[in-house]
């Protein structure tokens, strides 16, 4: 092979961008991450007044009570711009479609009992409508955010949560041979049963939600913090005990990502928190808002899921969530 | 018989042959033309990529909307199913 | 097993979203999208929501993924083989440094204005395709980045483009153009991204760069194309399904969408003349000239699409018939604008040779030869003698578009076009009855733009001196300038072991 001898004396004026310069403090070689990410978003010299805001900017550090001297220090430990992420997704997509075929060829579904089938229907299928609500969340969080480095997960979330919904679809269409009388029934639960207007109510409530960074605080952090540990773990626990494997084979994706985005937003109100004594005093303000009302309105789908372990596992989910934000250091 | 054209623009690679060769086959007033990169396929009111004619081609199966991955531009509604992607215009 | 009766792809589609949604009744629709109506916009049925593709996130995140793959590999093998040495000349870089600091940061600024639109509107399916986009977009801004990372290390004018996209003064042209169409409304902005943009424009911007790259020796840029193209065909089909959807929900609504697509159909050419400059001026070995690109992509293509419309009442875009009667003079006068203030701008200018002035020559008949080759040959002479021209005022900007005024009448290629609204004591000044007439409908609106030369003037950007307000900018010594005089050439001509005779040939 030959090599071009002056090729090899060719050296750099400079390693990486400015931008990415001034946030390391060196002109190092720097990360795709950071390439991607650090000073991407503009910052000053906006042209025109939104017609859409009350006097806010395009990008608006006011669109939030959160205060930041650096917005770009929110990092995702996951360092996810887009190529990293469609790749990781991919090869979980790739796992969870042989999950599928595994349970569909085996016929797995048949062997579920007729009350734990109805359970999954009536207080599993339900969270379709929920992953949707947290779509359009993290899409809002992405839209009024700011700085790329928490935008651009707030993005990359909600595309998450509606590839989550629609595996909680799939699993609906698959326990009905695909004719969609799941789904409906589960829709027609959530809308009207009373084990879920609690849920529903908060779930509308939470949409309009104003202020970004608390969005994200009742939904990324207290909700998903709740739900997840309670109904992937608890009540996927519940239907491992009888012998099924086929519900942990469907939602080995969903429990997957939980941890990911626990490391995520765990990562994001750390770096928040420890920025100033009033960031963490309005962090623990709105956790203190949002958890009773979300574990109110937890109850009786816990109550419908799990039965006599419905305290237990909503005590699991609560101690799962305080052990995290003690860790971050918010109480 | 529209004579509104509709056209596919699918990139110039290995991947892409069989779903050409396919198009070729089912849709006979089809035209080909090749730039650097590209090959473009016009035909009048509508055009065709039928799933079971590429994996005859591939030799295994073959999903429509992998031709996602080949797209380089398009003219026309889509209209898609398990068994084909189609372009129209009317 | 009994053979439930399965879904078609169209109705299983919809379970996977459409479906996600319900009726609201603890809030009201209003208050979960309140953005929804203040646009005047009539929507009376969201189902009538025809998805334009029809991907699940599992598909999505398959494809993508495998796409970013090849993509990357092609990155890396770039940087490996120090291949940015392959491009025919160390001019074709301009064109890239124009791509990083315009272009790039209108990637983001669509991300986030996908992102707005993908939580203001009230269908599902307009949601998940908004949101699908957004998402491309942010994969563009960050792929075009990972790409000219590799130039960056070696050539100037690349080292800071975003600082530099929100202060420069040819840079609010572009930051000014999005920024009209993000501050705006859901359906507004999509009409102007989704359709004006993404649909009607979109081959104007892509075609000539990712040709210009292919013809340049510029593999990363032709790899990134390539990539970004398959994306680029859902955006068309959303820009498409999009109009017809606002059109066939309320005849109301067509008077309002067809000021739009005037309003973006101007702005956005008026955008592109500098990307025709790159096309005309700034490719060592060229593709075609902009008025070739024109006529392909807006006279034929674009004819064909509004043609598709008329049944709507839609019609051509007010003052289409100007960018014809203007195609043989924009580039011609833009590439003189920013020879003259070359020490302003982050990437080098330079007189064409004797065979690119023939080419020139030749592919605009009509104008070159008369009004514009007697001006840049004597600027050579002049830059042989020592005294390259560069021009020590500031331009006045059009209010709206933020171009210098240096169009021309084209019945009259002597004489400029000056138009002037009055507005709350206040004289506003404009290179076009379009702009003018951009202006007057939204006077408010308009009058807020942030123009570069008044900002200097107002002391806003660092100081009363040129090498101050470039400080500001962040441009170094070896950005701006003539192209022969440049770092950028010098560096050139000692990694491929040129004579600067052997360089010029």
């Amino acid at each position: 092979m030959q090599v071009d001898i002056k090729s090899l004396s060719i050296k750099p004026l400079r390693n990486t961008f400015d931008q990415v310069v001034r946030f390391t403090g060196s002109d190092k070689s720097a990360s795709r991450y950071l390439e991607a990410t650090i000073g991407v978003q503009p910052e000053v010299n906006f042209h025109y007044k939104p017609l859409w805001s009350k006097n806010r900017d395009l990008y608006d550090k006011e669109n939030t009570l959160i205060v930041m001297s650096d917005w770009y220090r929110l990092l995702d430990p996951r360092q996810y711009y887009y190529g990293a992420w469609t790749i990781a997704r991919s090869k979980q997509q790739d796992a969870a479609e042989r999950n599928f075929s595994f349970v569909e060829k085996r016929n797995m579904l048949e062997a579920i009992p007729a009350d734990l089938r109805d359970k999954i229907i009536t207080t599993f299928l339900p969270l379709r409508h929920m992953e949707y609500a947290a779509n359009l969340n993290n899409t809002y969080m992405s839209a009024y955010g700011y700085g790329v480095s928490i935008t651009q997960a707030a993005s990359m979330c909600a595309m998450d949560r509606l590839g989550i919904a629609q595996y909680i679809t799939r699993i609906g269409l698959m326990l009905d041979g695909n004719s969609g009388d799941t789904l409906k029934t589960a829709k027609a639960a959530w809308q009207n049963s009373p084990a879920w207007q609690p849920m529903r109510e908060l779930t509308e409530n939470m949409l309009t939600t104003e202020d970004w960074f608390e969005l994200f605080v009742a939904q990324n952090i207290v909700l998903d913090g709740l739900v997840y540990p309670l109904m992937y773990q608890s009540f996927g626990d519940l239907t491992s005990a009888s012998g099924q494997t086929s519900f942990a084979m469907m939602t080995e994706f969903m429990s997957e990502w939980f941890d990911e985005h626990v490391r995520w937003t765990d990562n994001i109100i750390k770096v928040a928190a420890a920025e100033s004594d009033s960031n963490k005093a309005q962090l623990g303000k709105w956790i203190q808002q949002w958890q009773p009302q979300i574990l109110q309105a937890l109850q009786p789908v816990a109550q419908q899921a799990l039965g006599s372990a419905a305290q237990a596992g909503l005590d699991a989910a609560v101690a799962h969530l305080s052990a995290r934000l003690n860790k971050v250091g918010i109480n | 018989m529209s004579d509104k054209m509709v056209f596919l623009a699918l990139q110039d690679n290995e991947d892409a042959r069989p779903i050409r060769e396919a198009i070729e086959a089912d849709n006979p007033l089809a035209v080909i033309s090749q730039y650097p990169g590209v090959y473009k396929i016009d035909a009048p009111g509508r055009l065709v990529v039928n799933r079971e004619s590429v994996e005859e081609r591939l030799g295994r199966a073959w999903n429509p909307q992998d031709i996602h991955l080949l797209l380089v531009s398009l003219s026309g509604n889509i209209d898609e199913t398990e068994d084909y992607f189609a372009l129209e215009r009317t | 097993m009994e053979q439930a009766k399965k879904m078609n792809m169209k109705d299983k589609y919809n379970a996977m979203t459409g479906d996600l949604g319900w009726d609201f009744s603890y809030k009201t629709e209003a208050e979960i999208f309140p953005l929804s109506d203040f646009e005047g916009i009539k929507i009376e049925d969201w189902s009538k929501w025809q998805d334009p593709f029809r991907l699940t996130m599992d598909a999505y995140w398959k494809y993508q993924g495998e796409k970013e793959r090849k993509l990357y590999a092609v990155i890396d093998a770039f940087a490996q083989n120090n291949a940015h040495l392959g491009v025919t000349d160390a001019r074709y870089i301009n064109a890239l440094k124009i791509f990083l600091t315009a272009v790039t940061p209108l990637e983001y600024a669509a991300h986030r204005g996908f992102a707005l639109a993908g939580r203001a509107l009230p269908g599902v399916g307009a949601q998940v395709a908004s949101q699908m986009q957004s998402i491309d977009e942010l994969r563009h801004a960050q792929t075009q980045l990972h790409t000219i990372s590799q130039y960056n290390k070696y050539f100037d004018g690349l080292h800071d483009p975003f600082h530099m996209y929100d202060r420069v003064w040819y840079l609010s042209v572009p930051k000014s153009y999005f920024e009209d169409a993000a501050s705006a409304g859901p359906f507004e902005f999509i009409t102007a991204i989704s359709f004006s943009f993404e649909y009607v424009l979109t081959n104007l911007l892509f075609m000539p760069f990712m040709s210009g790259a292919a013809y340049n020796g510029d593999m990363a840029t032709v790899n990134f194309g390539f990539s970004a193209q398959s994306d680029e065909s859902r955006h068309m089909t959303l820009g498409l399904e999009v109009i017809k959807f606002m059109l066939e929900q309320h005849p109301d609504n067509l008077p309002i969408i067809q000021r739009w697509i005037d309003k973006y159909f101007w702005r956005g050419y008026r955008l592109l003349g500098i990307v025709g400059m790159m096309m005309d001026y700034m490719l060592p070995k060229r593709v075609m000239s902009w008025k070739e690109g024109w006529e392909m992509y807006f006279e034929q293509n674009g004819k064909m699409l509004f043609d598709d419309l008329a049944r709507y009442g839609i019609t051509m875009p007010k003052f289409w018939e100007q960018s014809v009667e203007e195609k043989e003079h924009l580039t011609h006068k833009l590439w003189l604008t920013f020879y003259g203030y070359g020490h302003a701008a982050a990437f080098h200018t330079w007189i064409p040779e004797d065979s690119e002035l023939d080419w020139l020559s030749e592919k605009y008949p009509n104008t070159f030869d008369k009004y514009y080759r007697p001006r840049l040959v004597y600027l050579r002479e002049q830059e042989k003698a020592g005294k390259r021209f560069y021009n020590p005022s500031l331009p006045q900007l059009c209010q709206t578009c933020q171009i210098p005024m240096v169009y021309t009448d084209p019945k009259n290629p002597t004489q400029r076009v000056y138009r002037e609204s009055i507005y709350k004591g206040d004289r506003f000044h404009f290179c076009s009855d379009a702009c003018k007439e951009i202006f007057d409908h939204e006077p408010e609106k308009i009058s807020q733009a942030w123009l570069p030369p008044h900002q200097i003037f107002q002391g806003n950007c660092g100081g009363a001196t040129i090498p101050d307000v470039l400080k500001h900018y962040h441009f170094s010594e070896n950005d701006g300038g003539e192209f022969l005089h440049s770092r950028d050439n010098a560096n050139w001509n000692l990694w491929k072991g040129l004579t600067p005779d052997e360089e010029a040939a």
